[in-house]
């Protein structure tokens, strides 16, 4: 039986928080395609997505990222990124930038561009048509929708239908999941308190569905969420998504044996 | 009992200074998330059964959206039409005009006492210190607005501006302060909604039967007609609308609406956003004088105070769109867990970060941290019956308050990070280099994997530990596992 990936060229966008602080989820997203028979590429020509620079302000030294970013991924048909907050900005914000900086044939590009760059959960279920991707990971889960996949992007349950397919998975609902975590890039530190505040709200229903593990599609909430649990030494690991699919029976032998 | 001093709002402390003493007054936020957490239920369910909602939505939008485009010409309109009406048409450039107007209007009746109906235009003028000043007392004869006013407080939310009381701080306050203005609260007043409500009832009720001037504002003002409409739940408002001779309403210049069909969208909109209710309980329309029924002197003082040079900013003028119907902070997680008072306006929440700081400019220590009062996670706009989009216009209006600051001082350290920042991402090969930074730092802290208390990064660090670099990135790995090309 042919693979749903095959035939498909995939550039990764790494974004460049995983690409530093979390290899491991960018790892995941090249085993899980080329499990799925795509073919992974890796731009090394790219950095980031501006989306820092773009909400705290600088728009200006956003505006070559948005250029760079269309003459990196500009020849690929499909660009995905584990990330619902950089997919988001791409999409959203990467035209409006480049037009307030008075360059529409960047905004054009920028625009064009953004249609074919996907989050991780809306690649796998909208362009290859999978659920299940083959994924075993036999632990309580509970999965926690960050803001800019739900209500940037819209991915709905896409995340959860993939999940619901992974064998062994014992997922648990999170309550209040849609309420904001608190992270909010620099709003974490410029308005500490509120973020920490909201965390905690968090912290108490993830804590509430005794889940072992935290999941979702944005490293940056789980850092703040992750970092408030370990903090109160609350013995909950946080997890991307990417790492969840590409975990299989042989990796969880591996994770037996050590 | 806790309470901030009525009055102005100069010389607010910035956003997150505000909020870290909010977020200690644990009784308000728990007062807090059961108020919003049950009307945010209550909205959601009332919207959900509209299946044309969107296109609900859609329509609000288009009809503020070409208000605002032709506004000098539907406000001749309007003024025209009430005029015709037999209403008499004031302008006020600002609060200060407004109130001098409105001063004058009142002396002239020679009383010394106003009644009034719960209105955002008349708080953001600060129109009951105005008259005050004057020798008028301006009783407010809202619920909430009561409780606010007679606890010396100032409002929380634009709907519900009592909503960091609960009931037994209500009881306090109209135990301890209804006599000291009029009809004093019964003997061993209980904490009970009915009885409050009824103590509220009977204290008003000689306001309004004394009263000769009522003071209003207008969710609506039909260009077409000369109509203005009130909406509300208690009475209050019909009361204060019918019984007194003299009426005058303030009324912001984007509550116009073209035609009296318009309505038809927005008395769907509204109620459902606002009190999560299919229709509100009073609806008042009056269109100028009628002979012998209701006043039969009749004012509309028509406010700009900033809303032209919000005007003038083509993004940003989506926020005048804004029917104050506070979803918008129902649903906001900011908002939930600091209150209203910290955003330092009458216009809290989400639609107060961006509204506030276009009409009052990015001047004051507030007014830069208002655009920042979010952490973007896009709930106030799913909520907003006329599509606001608020979390672009928060990143729209931090680009201004950056853009300012960069035009008249020396850089600080912030847009140095981020000048650097971007110094780095501008070419791969510096990434790259930036990149064996990060793993030495990983392989120096070695297996700790997280790190506790980060001096300099107190910010993040006080509550929440940071995760510690890895040995070797993900750009790393690839070049050695794959080679470098692609």
């Amino acid at each position: 039986m042919a693979l749903p990936g095959e035939g498909v060229r995939v550039a990764l966008f790494a974004t460049c928080f995983n690409d530093v602080m979390w290899p491991e989820t960018p790892k995941s997203v090249v085993t899980l395609l080329e499990r799925l028979g795509c073919t992974v590429e890796f731009p090394l020509a790219q950095t980031c997505c501006g989306q820092m620079f773009t909400n705290t302000g600088y728009v200006r030294e956003a505006l070559p990222l948005v250029e760079r970013f269309a003459d990196v991924f500009e020849e690929y048909d499909a660009v995905v990124a584990p990330s619902g907050s950089c997919v988001g900005s791409v999409r959203h914000q990467h035209g409006m930038i480049a037009s307030a900086c008075g360059q529409p044939a960047l905004a054009e590009r920028a625009v064009d561009g953004a249609q074919k760059v996907y989050e991780l959960s809306e690649f796998l279920v909208d362009v290859l048509g999978v659920s299940d991707v083959g994924a075993t990971f036999p632990h309580r889960v509970t999965y926690h929708p960050t803001c800019h996949s739900l209500r940037m992007l819209r991915v709905g349950d896409k995340p959860l239908q993939l999940l619901r397919h992974v064998r062994g998975i014992d997922l648990v609902e999170l309550p209040e999941a849609e309420s904001c975590c608190g992270f909010g890039g620099t709003f974490a530190v410029k308005n500490a308190d509120t973020s920490v505040a909201m965390g905690s709200d968090k912290v108490r229903n993830v804590r509430s569905t005794e889940a072992d593990v935290l999941v979702a599609g944005d490293n940056s909430c789980l850092a703040h969420i992750g970092g408030l649990l370990h903090r109160q030494r609350a013995g909950v690991r946080v997890l991307h998504l990417a790492e969840v699919l590409a975990s299989t029976e042989k990796d969880v032998a591996k994770e037996m044996a050590l | 009992m806790t309470s901030q001093p009525s009055g102005t709002y100069v010389g607010m402390p910035a956003f997150p200074t505000a909020a870290k003493e909010a977020l200690d007054n644990h009784q308000q936020r728990k007062n807090l998330h059961h108020a919003t957490h049950t009307i945010r239920d209550k909205r959601a369910r009332v919207v959900g059964e509209v299946a044309d909602w969107e296109a609900l939505r859609v329509a609000g939008a288009a009809i503020k959206d070409e208000v605002l485009t032709h506004l000098e010409d539907y406000l001749v309109q309007l003024e025209e039409s009430l005029t015709r009406a037999g209403a008499t048409v004031h302008w006020a450039r600002d609060a200060a005009e407004a109130n001098r107007i409105v001063t004058a209007l009142v002396q002239a009746k020679g009383t010394d006492e106003v009644v009034k109906v719960k209105s955002m235009a008349t708080q953001e003028i600060e129109l009951n210190e105005a008259l005050e000043a004057a020798g008028i007392h301006a009783w407010e004869t809202d619920l909430a607005e009561l409780i606010v006013q007679l606890g010396h407080d100032r409002p929380s939310h634009i709907l519900v501006p009592a909503i960091h009381r609960n009931r037994a701080e209500i009881k306090e306050i109209f135990t301890h302060e209804m006599g000291k203005v009029g009809q004093p609260a019964p003997d061993g007043l209980a904490a009970e909604p009915a009885a409050l409500a009824e103590a509220a009832r009977v204290h008003l009720r000689e306001k309004f039967l004394r009263a000769k001037v009522a003071i209003s504002g207008a969710n609506f003002a039909v260009a077409e007609t000369g109509t203005l409409c009130v909406v509300e739940s208690e009475g209050n408002g019909r009361m204060c609308l019918t019984l007194p001779e003299t009426l005058i309403s303030v009324v912001g210049i984007e509550k116009v609406l073209p035609r009296m069909t318009d309505l038809e969208v927005f008395l769907q909109l509204l109620p459902r956003s606002s009190t999560g209710e299919r229709m509100n309980p009073y609806t008042s329309m009056w269109t100028g004088v009628t002979p012998g029924d209701g006043p039969q002197e009749v004012h509309v003082v028509l406010l700009d105070n900033g809303r032209t040079s919000v005007l003038e900013d083509e993004v940003g003028r989506q926020a005048l769109r804004c029917i104050r119907c506070s979803a918008c902070l129902n649903v906001c997680p900011v908002y939930e867990r600091v209150g209203g008072h910290a955003y330092g306006s009458v216009y809290p929440g989400p639609i107060g970060a961006v509204l506030n700081p276009q009409l009052r400019g990015t001047t004051s220590a507030i007014d830069k941290s208002l655009p920042y009062a979010s952490s973007l996670c896009g709930a106030c706009f799913d909520a907003c019956p006329v599509r606001i989009e608020i979390p672009e216009l928060l990143v729209h209006l931090r680009t201004r308050v950056v853009d300012e600051k960069r035009s008249h001082r020396l850089p600080s350290g912030e847009e140095l990070a981020m000048k650097g920042a971007a110094w780095l991402f501008s070419d791969a090969k510096r990434w790259e280099k930036a990149h064996k930074g990060a793993e030495l730092g990983g392989r120096v802290l070695g297996k700790k994997g997280t790190l506790g208390r980060i001096p300099g990064l107190g910010a993040w660090s006080d509550a929440r530990d940071a995760p510690t670099p890895p040995a070797e990135t993900f750009r790393t790995w690839w070049q050695r596992e794959r080679g470098t090309e692609k």
